[in-house]
C-alpha cells in the first residue's frame, strides 16, 4: 500500500545535507519481494552507485525513485517531500535510460528542448539553454542531426543534456555506459564526473560493473536479492567487505578459512588503543604449512563480538595482498603450492597458484625494476605469505545470510525478468 | 537495387544471374509494360471496332473534369475517404490494443483478424446483402425487438457501400499499424514522462509521430482499394454510389471507352503515388532509413 501523501507529505526528521531519503521501502510483484526494507540517505551532490548482479532488484529501486513504479510500502522523500505516489512527471527527478531512448523523429537539439517545451518555457529561454547544454556535452556542431546519424558516445551525451536541461534536483542513470565499448566507456566514465562535478547535481548510478562503481562513486551501495549488503565508499566496501557476498562480488578474491584460537576483548590494537579488542588465529591449510603453524593476532570485527575459540572464520585477502616467495626462503612462514599460470599484464604479473591441498588462489605483484628473475616457470613451486594484519576476517555465510537460499533464487529468477522489461 | 546489382556485378554465379533475370523479366512484363500500356492507351481516341486508334490527344483526361464523371469521382473519392478514417480510428486503438496485449496472445488476435481473408471478398460482399436487406437479419431482429415499426433501408446506400469497404479493408489497416506498435519502445513513453510530459502530451509528440508511417501505410492501403473495389459498390450501393472502380469497370467493359478507362487508372495510380512519396517522407523523418540514402 502507497501512504496516503496527506499524513506523510513532508518528513521532519530530514537533516538538512540529505536529499533523498528511503525509508522501508518494499517492492512487490505478484506475490514476489524484489526489494524489501530498502533504508538509504542519499546527500546533496552525492555520487550514489547502486551495484548488483543482475536481478538484485537496483533497476526497480531506480525505477521507484523516476516514479515509473509505486512502492507497495514506504516513503522516499526528496528534499522532505514524500515522492511515493507521484507520477514520474511530477517529480523533480531525471533519467538517462540504458538505451538512451532518444526520440528518434526530433533532432538533436529538440531532444533536449523536450522537457522545458512540455513545461511551456519561453522560447527564447530554452534556445539559450539548448546552445548551453550543447556546449557542455560538446555537440554543438551535430545541433540538427537526428540521433540515429550519432555515435553511441554521442547519443549518451544528448541523453545526459535531455536529463539536466530539466535542472533535476537528482539524476538517475540505468547502466548508461553499458552499450559503449572498453575505451569509450572509460572516457565517458571520466566525463560523466566531470559533468557531475560542473553540475553539482547528485547522481543515483546503476551498474553490475564493480571496477565502474569504484572509479566514479562517493558511496556504492551493494545489492543482492532486494537487498543492502554493505553501503559504504569504494575504499570501505574494497577493503572492508561487511560479508562473503561484497567481498566475492567487488575485485578479485582469495579466502582462507581459519580457526580461532583465542579472544581477547580487551587487548589494544598496534596503536595502542583498545577498540574492539583482537582474536588469534590459524589458518586452517595446515597441510600445506611448513613447520609449525603460525597463529595470527587479528583485530576483532564486529560482527565476531559472539565468536568463541574454535569457531571458522574467513581471511580474505586481495591478489594483491599476497607475496610469493621461494619455497626455501626461511625468512618468512607461507603456503606451499606451485604456479600453474602466469599472466602478464603489463604493470602487474598475474600468477595462478595451486596450493599444496588444491586450493587455487591468485595472486598479482607489480613489477619489480631491480629483480631480472621476476617470472615464473609453470610448475614452479613457490611459497605465498601476507603481511600480517592486512588480512580482513568474514564470517562464515550463514551467519549474514537474510534468508533461505531457496527463497532468494525464486525472487532473483523473476527479478530479472523485471529487469529485463 | 543499385544494392544488389552492384552486389551481384563481380558474382558470375549463373543462378543468381539467372534469378536476377527472371525477376527483371518478370518485373518488365507484368507489371512495367502493363502500366505503359495503359498510360499510352489512355492518350489514344476510342474506336468503335478496334477499340482503341490514333491520334494522340489529352481528351480523356479533360472529359474526367465533365461535371457528370467529376462527381462521380468527388462521391468516390468521399465513400473512400470517410471509409479510410472509420477504419483508422478502429484500427489505431485495436492495433494498440493488440501490441499492449500478452506476447503469447498476440498472434492468435492477429489470426482472428486474418482469417476472413481466406474467403473470397466478394462472397463476403454478398453475405453483407444478405444482413443488410430489408427482409435480411438486421432488419428482421430490429423488428422482433420492436426497436422500428417498418424495415429502414439500409441496402443500396452509400452507408451500405461505406460498411462493406471497411468490413473488407479493416485489416488492410491494422496491420501496419501493429507493426508500428510493436516497434514503438516503452522507454520512449518512459523517457517522455520522466520529462515531464502528461499521458496527452506524450500521445501527441511522441506516439503519434512515431507511428505515423504505419498510418499512412495503413492509409494507403485502404484509401486506393477504396476506390477501386467496384464489385462492392455493384452489390451494395446500387447505380447511385459508384466508385472510380466502376467507371474504370464500365469503361473497359460496358461502354468500351478503352482511353477513359485508362485514364481513370492513371489517375488512380497518380493518387498512390503521391501516398506513397508521403510515406517516405514521414518514414525517413523518425530515421528508418536506409544508411546509404543518407550518404
Amino acid at each position: 500500500m502507497t501512504q496516503s501523501l496527506a499524513n506523510t507529505y513532508t518528513n521532519p526528521a530530514s537533516p538538512d545535507n540529505v536529499l533523498l531519503q528511503l525509508t522501508g521501502l518494499q517492492k512487490t510483484y505478484d506475490q514476489t519481494e524484489v526489494l524489501k526494507d530498502i533504508n538509504l540517505d542519499i546527500q546533496h551532490g552525492e555520487f550514489l552507485t547502486l551495484l548488483g548482479p543482475s536481478g538484485c532488484g537496483k533497476t526497480t529501486l531506480l525505477r521507484l525513485i523516476a516514479g515509473f513504479e509505486q512502492p507497495t510500502a514506504g516513503a522516499i522523500y526528496l528534499d522532505g517531500v514524500q515522492m511515493a505516489g507521484l507520477s514520474a512527471d511530477k517529480r523533480p527527478v531525471n533519467t538517462v535510460f540504458q538505451q538512451y531512448a532518444l526520440f528518434p523523429h526530433m533532432t538533436v537539439a529538440q531532444n533536449i528542448a523536450y522537457g522545458l517545451k512540455i513545461k511551456k518555457v519561453p522560447k527564447a529561454e530554452i534556445q539559450t539553454r539548448v546552445r548551453e547544454m550543447l556546449a557542455m556535452v560538446q555537440l554543438e556542431h551535430l545541433a540538427n542531426r537526428k540521433p540515429q546519424d550519432l555515435s553511441g558516445g554521442q547519443q549518451q551525451r544528448v541523453a545526459i543534456a535531455r536529463a539536466v536541461i530539466n535542472r533535476p534536483k537528482l539524476l538517475l542513470l540505468d547502466e548508461p555506459l553499458s552499450a559503449l565499448d572498453h575505451k569509450l566507456r572509460l572516457q565517458m566514465q571520466s566525463e560523466l564526473k566531470r559533468l557531475q562535478r560542473e553540475l553539482g547535481i547528485t547522481f543515483v548510478f546503476v551498474t553490475h560493473d564493480q571496477e565502474e562503481a569504484l572509479s566514479m562513486s562517493d558511496r556504492i551501495a551493494v545489492m543482492k536479492d532486494g537487498r543492502f549488503q554493505q553501503i559504504g565508499t569504494p575504499i570501505e566496501i574494497y577493503e572492508t567487505p561487511a560479508n562473503l557476498f561484497t567481498a566475492k562480488f567487488i575485485g578479485e578474491t582469495n579466502l582462507f578459512k581459519a580457526e580461532v584460537k583465542g579472544v581477547y576483548p580487551d587487548q589494544p590494537d598496534r596503536d595502542g588503543r583498545v577498540t574492539n579488542g583482537r582474536i588469534e588465529v590459524e589458518v586452517c591449510e595446515a597441510q600445506v604449512q611448513e613447520g609449525k603453524a603460525a597463529l595470527r593476532n587479528l583485530r576483532r570485527p564486529a560482527f565476531a563480538n559472539d565468536v568463541q575459540v574454535g569457531d571458522i572464520v574467513n581471511l580474505l585477502l586481495r591478489p594483491e595482498d599476497l607475496r610469493i616467495y621461494d619455497p626455501k626462503d626461511d625468512s618468512h612462514v607461507g603456503l606451499l603450492g606451485r604456479v600453474i599460470e602466469s599472466n602478464y599484464k603489463g604493470s602487474t604479473l598475474d600468477s595462478i597458484i595451486e596450493l599444496a591441498n588444491g586450493h587455487i588462489i591468485k595472486a598479482s605483484e607489480f613489477f619489480d625494476e631491480d629483480d631480472p628473475s621476476f617470472d615464473y616457470k609453470l610448475n614452479e613451486a613457490v611459497k605465498v605469505a601476507w603481511v600480517d594484519g592486512w588480512e580482513w576476517v568474514l564470517p562464515e555465510d550463514h551467519l549474514t545470510e537474510p534468508q533461505a537460499p531457496e527463497q532468494s533464487a525464486a525472487i532473483q529468477k523473476t527479478a530479472i525478468q523485471k529487469d529485463v522489461s | 537495387m543499385a544494392r544488389t546489382s552492384r552486389f551481384n556485378l563481380g558474382n558470375k554465379s549463373p543462378f543468381r544471374t539467372a534469378t536476377l533475370w527472371l525477376i527483371w523479366g518478370w518485373l518488365l512484363i507484368f507489371a512495367l509494360l502493363p502500366n505503359i500500356l495503359v498510360i499510352a492507351v489512355s492518350f489514344l481516341t476510342r474506336d468503335s471496332s478496334a477499340f482503341i486508334s490514333l491520334p494522340v490527344n489529352i481528351d480523356s483526361y479533360l472529359r474526367m473534369v465533365d461535371p457528370l464523371y467529376f462527381e462521380v469521382f468527388v462521391h468516390s473519392l468521399w465513400m473512400a475517404v470517410i471509409t479510410t478514417v472509420i477504419c483508422l480510428l478502429l484500427g489505431y486503438p485495436f492495433a494498440w490494443l493488440v501490441s499492449k496485449a500478452q506476447t503469447r496472445w498476440q498472434p492468435l488476435l492477429m489470426m482472428l483478424l486474418i482469417l476472413p481473408f481466406w474467403t473470397n471478398s466478394l462472397v463476403r460482399t454478398y453475405a453483407l446483402k444478405l444482413l443488410f436487406a430489408n427482409n435480411g437479419l438486421i432488419n428482421k431482429s430490429l423488428l422482433t425487438l420492436g426497436i422500428i415499426d417498418a424495415p429502414i433501408d439500409i441496402l443500396y446506400t452509400q452507408g451500405a457501400v461505406i460498411a462493406g469497404l471497411t468490413y473488407l479493408l479493416f485489416p488492410f489497416m491494422v496491420l501496419p499499424l501493429y507493426a508500428v506498435f510493436t516497434d514503438l519502445r516503452h522507454d520512449m513513453l518512459l523517457a517522455s514522462q520522466d520529462l515531464g510530459a502528461s499521458k496527452t502530451q506524450t500521445f501527441w509528440h511522441v506516439v503519434l509521430p512515431l507511428t505515423t508511417p504505419g498510418i499512412i501505410s495503413g492509409v494507403l492501403l485502404v484509401l486506393l482499394p477504396a476506390m477501386g473495389m467496384f464489385y462492392v459498390a455493384d452489390v451494395l450501393g446500387g447505380s447511385r454510389n459508384l466508385l472510380v472502380g466502376n467507371i474504370i469497370k464500365n469503361q473497359f467493359l460496358d461502354a468500351r471507352d478503352w482511353p477513359f478507362g485508362a485514364a481513370a487508372s492513371v489517375l488512380l495510380t497518380l493518387a498512390m503515388a503521391v501516398l506513397l512519396l508521403a510515406y517516405r517522407a514521414s518514414s525517413r523523418r523518425i530515421g528508418k532509413t536506409d544508411f546509404n540514402e543518407v550518404a
